[in-house]
């Protein structure tokens, strides 16, 4: 008796943390769907504002995808290699190069973007262009792509399995693209969702490094939910979710994936 | 694979292993090197030495005050209020945070019923949310059209609204660091031995005394590491303060007011680097905490 009021109570407890989160995304699809939200759901559902968004901010949304994906590549580029050096090198000095390149993470963005203005804003031409805050998600993201990779070079017994290719006569080249990569594409996947995730979603320091012509999504959203009317920032926002919620659920698969594996 | 043909592999790569040693030991940690290169290169070319002069820059003398904007920052109510402010919020959005979602986590950890891969979804989505969005939905709860404004509109006549002042940021912050703690805590929980709860029942503790002496100090690492995380992301949290309204004398705000409105590099740098020494501070104590393996919450 006393344990099934205890059930109760906590539950209770946890939807209403569950309503917390969910409410204000609610009302903010709603807003986004409705025709005017002040009157409520009887002036009726509309893809006005959906298509208001797209016409004013669609190029902030290519612009996103782009960066995304130019980091993904620069990050899988350097990344796996970075992990597998981190796994060939001596403990102490592996612990103090993850320590630093976890640092860009640590930091706010802020700080991170006021420090590349610093230095290298006054080149104009890399100033002005997409570049500039493609270096902001590379430094932000890398760490992501290094964990998850390296978490799975650990326990795929790569020392063993490359040992084995060696005794067999294979170069560092064949063992490097024949046994290492194979063995942790699930940690790539794991850090190229995530990538792709934190890319498209940053905004501190972007807010920072961005100009007129180089906004990404989330600069757009901020810019709309100050100067549009609330259904616009809804709308916008839908769009958002709907680019990211995918994303989310493909992380949570990949992790149940890397966690069967091992 | 079965013992026996374990046995001839293992015995190879141990042959082998000696024979790399002798030879191509430098071999080995020039291909480490090698591979490393290119990450640190980008990393330093385009964060530490920034970085190192944005610390020098902080070092500069300040406008308005003539000294150099650290001890500035340190002798001035302006910003040791605000620094004040920030540490405090964040404090007790972190401990909130950890409360509500301890409660919330372990009952989800815990029990099995009808939908609550559901309910541990709509808690854990919204980890990918940027600060900005955050802010907004902030504003869609407490906001001048929010939905407290029409209710209390609809009640009594007149808007309450809470989402442009310091309860706004907490609320905001409450927002995005619930999901961080409640993945935490279902782990740790996880990993938590069941069988120390069990011992202590039968020896007739109460659900409150499990509760206070083998549950809490069971994943007490990992509360006190994922709080230290919502302590560190809710310092540096720019996006759900620039959306809620930029007048609020946190750091964030005051280095975006700083560097854009008065043009004090100086300063904008000096209060970044008292901020991200403090958010890193607070991260580091969080890995050590979490026994290094902090990969997916971070």
């Amino acid at each position: 008796m006393k344990s099934r009021l205890r059930f109760t109570l906590q539950l209770g407890f946890t939807l209403l943390v569950c309503l917390f989160m969910i409410v204000p995304v609610a009302m903010s699809v709603m807003a986004g769907l409705t025709e005017n939200y002040f009157v409520g759901l009887q002036s009726g559902l509309t893809l006005r504002w959906v298509n208001e968004v797209w016409q004013l901010y669609a190029d902030t949304i290519w612009l996103s995808i782009k960066l995304a994906l130019a980091c993904l590549l620069i990050t899988t580029l350097i990344g796996v290699p970075a992990a597998y050096g981190l796994l060939r090198s001596r403990r102490r000095w592996a612990n103090a190069i993850e320590e630093l390149l976890l640092l860009p993470v640590a930091v706010p963005g802020l700080a991170t973007a006021l420090a590349l203005l610093l230095v290298y804003g006054s080149y104009r031409e890399f100033r002005g262009s997409w570049l500039f805050i493609l270096i902001g998600h590379v430094l932000f993201t890398l760490p992501f792509m290094v964990r998850a990779v390296l978490s799975v070079m650990q326990t795929a017994k790569l020392p063993q399995l490359e040992e084995a290719a060696a005794s067999l006569g294979a170069s560092f080249r064949q063992r490097f693209f024949g046994v290492v990569i194979p063995n942790c594409m699930s940690g790539i996947l794991a850090g190229a969702l995530m990538v792709v995730t934190l890319s498209i979603g940053e905004f501190n320091i972007t807010w920072m490094l961005h100009t007129p012509l180089t906004k990404t999504l989330p600069v757009g959203l901020a810019d709309s939910y100050a100067s549009m009317r609330l259904e616009v920032g809804s709308a916008y926002t839908l769009i958002f979710l709907v680019m990211v919620v995918p994303l989310l659920v493909a992380i949570q698969w990949a992790g149940r994936l890397t966690e069967q594996r091992h | 694979m079965t013992a026996a043909s374990k046995q001839p592999s293992g015995a190879a790569s141990f042959v082998n292993s000696r024979q790399i040693m002798v030879g191509p030991a430098r071999r080995k940690s020039l291909i480490a090197m090698f591979t490393l290169l290119p990450a640190l290169v980008i990393f330093c070319a385009f964060w530490l030495l920034p970085f190192s002069r944005l610390i020098m820059m902080g070092a500069e003398a300040d406008p308005s005050s003539g000294i150099s904007a650290y001890l500035t920052i340190l002798t001035h109510r302006q910003y040791l209020i605000s620094l004040a402010t920030t540490v405090g919020l964040s404090l007790v959005v972190s401990l909130v945070a950890v409360a509500i979602a301890g409660i919330a986590g372990f009952f989800l950890a815990r029990q099995r019923f009808f939908g609550k891969s559901i309910l541990v979804a709509i808690l854990t989505f919204p980890l990918a949310f940027p600060g900005v969005v955050v802010g907004f939905l902030v504003i869609m709860l407490g906001g001048r059209q929010g939905a407290l404004a029409q209710t209390s509109l609809w009640l009594f006549g007149e808007r309450w609204m809470f989402a442009y002042s310091l309860a706004g940021l907490f609320i905001g912050y409450l927002y995005f660091s619930i999901p961080r703690v409640i993945t935490t805590v279902m782990a740790a929980c996880d990993n938590l031995d069941q069988s120390l709860e069990e011992a202590a029942r039968s020896l007739g503790a109460n659900t409150w005394q499990v509760t206070k002496d083998v549950i809490v100090p069971g994943i007490a690492p990992a509360l006190l590491s994922t709080g230290a995380i919502c302590f560190a992301t809710s310092m540096g949290a720019f996006g759900t303060a620039f959306t809620l309204g930029t007048r609020l004398s946190i750091l964030p705000l005051n280095i975006y007011g700083e560097f854009t409105n008065y043009a004090n590099f100086a300063m904008a740098a000096a209060l970044s680097v008292v901020l991200g020494v403090i958010t890193w501070m607070a991260l580091s104590l969080a890995r050590r905490l979490a026994g290094g393996n902090l990969g997916a919450s971070v």
